[in-house]
């Protein structure tokens, strides 16, 4: 562990106290230990970069540097004197400020509002000074957005200028950045960084937290890399080269090790394709790709790996007919798809296992039985009347097929646990026996017991002869692939082959830092 | 220097054209209502006259403060369905305590001054406690305001057993029923009320925060606003603004009658909506709510006025009002 004082070189001296102090942080919820003895400090005129992969800790991290959480153990300092009290979140906005990843604009205000909201001790708005004042905030950081503007028309981009400038209207001298640059295309992150060198110039200190490791090398200073919750390294970014930053996130004694498993072979007739995707553009609030071309044969799962927002979603989401894509065509069979069409995509045989489960994926207000057969219930009906009997018997193989646990067919899925609830939705997107599965992290928080199920459900259907495209930021997941392409920034950087995968060539490819490397 | 630069830039981006179109949602009844009255002059000789219009006011009156109150509460995102009740019951309250027992009083016979503060405060109390319930509690808004609604309404009847309350005392009913300057009192107690809102909302720090609170709650809090305690003032100021309404209406018709409020919540959300007030919160005028009531108050008018069958009344009000949101969606469809 690099205690951060050591490292203290090459930074504006006698600027005074750190911005913010983070001295031994531990923090643990239930049996998972978030964050254990982490140490963090942000000088004035500062950008400290914190990295890990999901569930490294840094969400709880910020969390306790917003005064969201309170830390088991250990303290913050902000500017020398002890944080506020967790209910005075005056007292913290005047201290943090932090730039979260959903918007925090009230679209119906204009920008000068949004800028200003809730500012200053006069009871009365005097709408020409408030104006005024957001203006000359903007000229003087030389953010360029026009105040008069409503913050419902604004992009991505100006709404986080107004975030920003909001945060420094308050008065806050210290910035926490939370993946800023997850929807922005190159440009808008070459401005945002323009903007983050004023704001530090002027000495504010600033938490960067991000996936893409290239971007810290661009405008950080120092990093911090967790993993599982431990500090594993602080060092000055100069001083810690992309080799070592990656093997620190991913596990030094892991990094270059070969993962022992047996892997996953291609079917005969693989190299008949059953999906095409050419050319294909989408753009979602949520990531977006640029002339993204792949093919999924018979029998085969391929693996689209890349960081949260790089766009593996929105691939997934145009073939399953979710999105309507820009451009671009998507074949089934060699025939195109109805772009956007769900029903069609459906009824040719694509089945679509969604992210966020609980939004899309189950009724929760009904049984077991009854969700796995919904998307059958034609198959099941006659005239138009589903009889317990014939849903039962469907739900029953499903429910083995799936070593499903629960008190019977027509427990509620609100009552299951959560691997049990997935595996129901991976279940229903089997039932119709498609041509195509399209699964999106289907592994994402649940235990691993249920873990090795699914990957096991998925990969039986695959070896049945149905086409797999699993679309994952987890490596463990991609074991199951007979292929693997990895996607940064829109576009599709590299295949691999041959499995078993290289856990460092993959993460280095996503991370963008593949030359260094 | 710095500040050349901004008058500069500020007088290059006069925002013009941006409040005129901003002011499109308000003003998108102004072509009906301009209609109504062609219409009106077209159809009646009586419709173009003082004598008229003082009326017109003194219908719309009462109904335009509860509208009032409700675009208070629409305006941060949530709703109050028992404001038509506490319009009934506060006034009958105020009115049993101090009319004597032979006019269906209690027989307290207590000061009329004392009633009207009376009826007031139990409109404050139930907006209270609505708000308490509803923002403290998390209470679901709907079900919650429409159990008090029954219970309320069931009040006003039980208490005088079904029958109305009337001889109430001079200074009760004086809101409802005196006038100034040719013009019912009522008319002018609402349209200060509206001027006074619509200044509030635009003006002072709480009125922008009751904006924010409905436009993005979250943001909201993490502005530091005191969320809770003005969600919950809302609700309290928009029960006693009901509960004078209802007091209005005492005064004009000289009567509470167990059934006063019945159906009013209604008009009162037709009128916010095609007003402009936004359901979802966050969005809508005071100026926008008070054409949606002078629309309803002048096609009520005009109906009355042809001698339109009481009968067919509530029909050509619910076409009005759907052909009012039709225009409202799609003026909303060509600004994007």
């Amino acid at each position: 562990m690099t205690p951060t004082a050591a490292t203290n070189g090459g930074r504006p001296e006698g600027a005074g106290p750190p911005a913010a102090e983070a001295v031994g942080i531990a923090k643990a919820f239930g049996q998972t230990r978030a964050l254990d003895d982490v140490s963090v400090s942000v000088l004035p005129g500062e950008c400290h970069a914190v990295v890990g992969r999901n569930g490294a800790g840094k969400s709880t991290l910020v969390a306790i540097l917003t005064g969201l959480l309170r830390p088991d153990a250990g303290s913050v300092r902000l500017h020398g004197e002890a944080a506020p009290g967790l209910g005075d979140r005056a007292a913290w906005q005047e201290r943090v400020a932090c730039v979260y990843q959903r918007s925090m604009v009230v679209p119906s205000l204009s920008v000068a509002e949004n800028i200003l909201l809730n500012r200053g001790d006069a009871s009365l708005v005097r709408w020409r000074e408030l104006r005024r004042q957001a203006r000359r905030l903007l000229l003087e950081w030389d953010f360029d957005l026009d105040v008069d503007a409503p913050a419902s028309e604004l992009s991505v981009e100006e709404r986080q200028i107004v975030e920003i400038a909001r945060a420094l209207a308050a008065g806050a001298r210290f910035l926490i950045l939370d993946e800023p640059t997850a929807a922005l295309d190159s440009h808008a992150v070459e401005r945002l960084f323009e903007r983050m060198r004023r704001v530090k110039a002027n000495g504010v200190g600033i938490l960067y937290i991000s996936h893409h490791l290239e971007e810290i090398y661009e405008v950080c200073d120092r990093t911090t890399v967790l993993r599982d919750g431990r500090q594993i390294v602080t060092a000055r970014v100069d001083e810690l080269d992309r080799d070592r930053l990656v093997s620190a996130m991913v596990g030094g004694e892991l990094a270059r090790a070969i993962e022992e498993q047996a892997p996953a072979r291609p079917q005969p007739g693989a190299e008949t394709p059953r999906l095409v995707v050419r050319g294909l553009s989408v753009r979602t609030p949520l990531g977006s790709v640029a002339d993204v071309s792949l093919h999924v044969g018979a029998g085969e799962c391929v693996g689209l790996f890349g960081l949260r927002g790089s766009g593996t979603v929105a691939v997934a989401d145009a073939v399953a007919g979710l999105v309507k894509p820009a451009a671009g065509t998507i074949e089934l069979d060699g025939k195109p798809t109805r772009p956007g069409k769900v029903d069609a995509a459906l009824r040719r045989g694509i089945a679509y296992v969604p992210e966020d489960r609980h939004a899309r994926g189950f009724v929760a207000t009904l049984g077991v039985a009854e969700n796995l057969t919904l998307p059958i219930q034609d198959r099941l009906s006659r005239f138009g009347i589903v009889t317990g009997a014939r849903r039962r018997a469907e739900a029953e193989r499903l429910v083995e097929r799936l070593q499903i646990v629960s008190s019977g067919p027509d427990q509620l899925l609100s009552e299951l646990s959560g691997g049990n609830q997935q595996k129901v939705v991976v279940g229903r997107a089997l039932a119709s026996r498609p041509r195509l599965l399209v699964v999106v992290s289907p592994t994402v928080g649940i235990d691993v017991a249920s873990k090795e199920a699914l990957l096991g459900v998925v990969d039986r259907a695959r070896a049945d002869g149905t086409s797999v495209l699993l679309v994952s930021d987890d490596l463990d997941e991609l074991r199951i692939c007979t292929r693997v392409l990895v996607v940064r920034r829109g576009a599709v950087v590299k295949e691999v082959r041959d499995a078993p995968w290289d856990r460092h060539e993959l993460i280095a490819a996503a991370e963008g830092l593949e030359v260094a490397a | 220097m710095i500040d050349a630069a901004i008058e500069h830039v500020e007088l290059a981006r006069r925002p013009a054209r941006r409040v005129l179109l901003g002011s499109v949602r308000e003003l998108a009844l102004l072509p009906a209502i301009g209609v109504l009255l062609v219409v009106g002059i077209v159809t009646s000789p009586a419709f173009f006259t003082t004598a008229n219009f003082s009326n017109t006011a003194q219908f719309s009156a009462a109904l335009g403060l509860v509208v009032v109150a409700e675009s208070l509460i629409l305006l941060t995102g949530s709703f109050d369905l028992s404001l038509q009740s506490v319009y009934g019951l506060a006034p009958m309250i105020g009115a049993w305590l101090i009319v004597p027992k032979d006019a269906q009083g209690l027989g307290t016979d207590w000061n009329p001054a004392f009633g009207i503060l009376v009826v007031v405060g139990i409109g404050a109390a139930v907006g209270l406690f609505n708000g308490f319930m509803i923002v403290k509690l998390k209470f679901n808004a709907f079900i919650f305001t429409l159990a008090m609604l029954i219970l309320l309404a069931g009040l006003q009847q039980g208490i005088v057993s079904g029958r109305t309350i009337y001889e109430m005392p001079h200074s009760f009913i004086y809101l409802g029923s005196a006038y100034w300057a040719g013009f019912p009192v009522s008319a002018w107690a609402t349209g200060a009320v509206f001027v006074v809102a619509g200044l509030f909302l635009r003006y002072h720090r709480t009125g922008r925060a009751i904006y924010a609170i409905g436009g993005n709650l979250e943001a909201a809090r993490a502005a530091g606003i005191k969320v809770d305690r003005i969600r919950i003032g809302v609700f309290t100021t928009a029960g006693a603004l009901a509960a004078l309404a209802g007091l209005m209406i005492a005064g004009q018709v000289v009567a509470v009658t167990a059934n006063q409020g019945n159906n009013l919540i209604f008009t009162v959300f037709a009128a916010a909506v095609i007003g402009g007030i936004a359901l979802e919160g966050g969005r809508g005028r005071m100026l926008g709510a008070f054409t949606g009531v002078v629309l309803l108050g002048l096609v009520n008018n005009v109906l009355v006025l042809r001698n339109t069958s009481t009968f067919w009344i509530d029909a050509a009000n619910g076409a009005i009002i759907l052909i009012a949101l039709a225009l409202a969606r799609i003026v909303a469809l060509v600004r994007t």
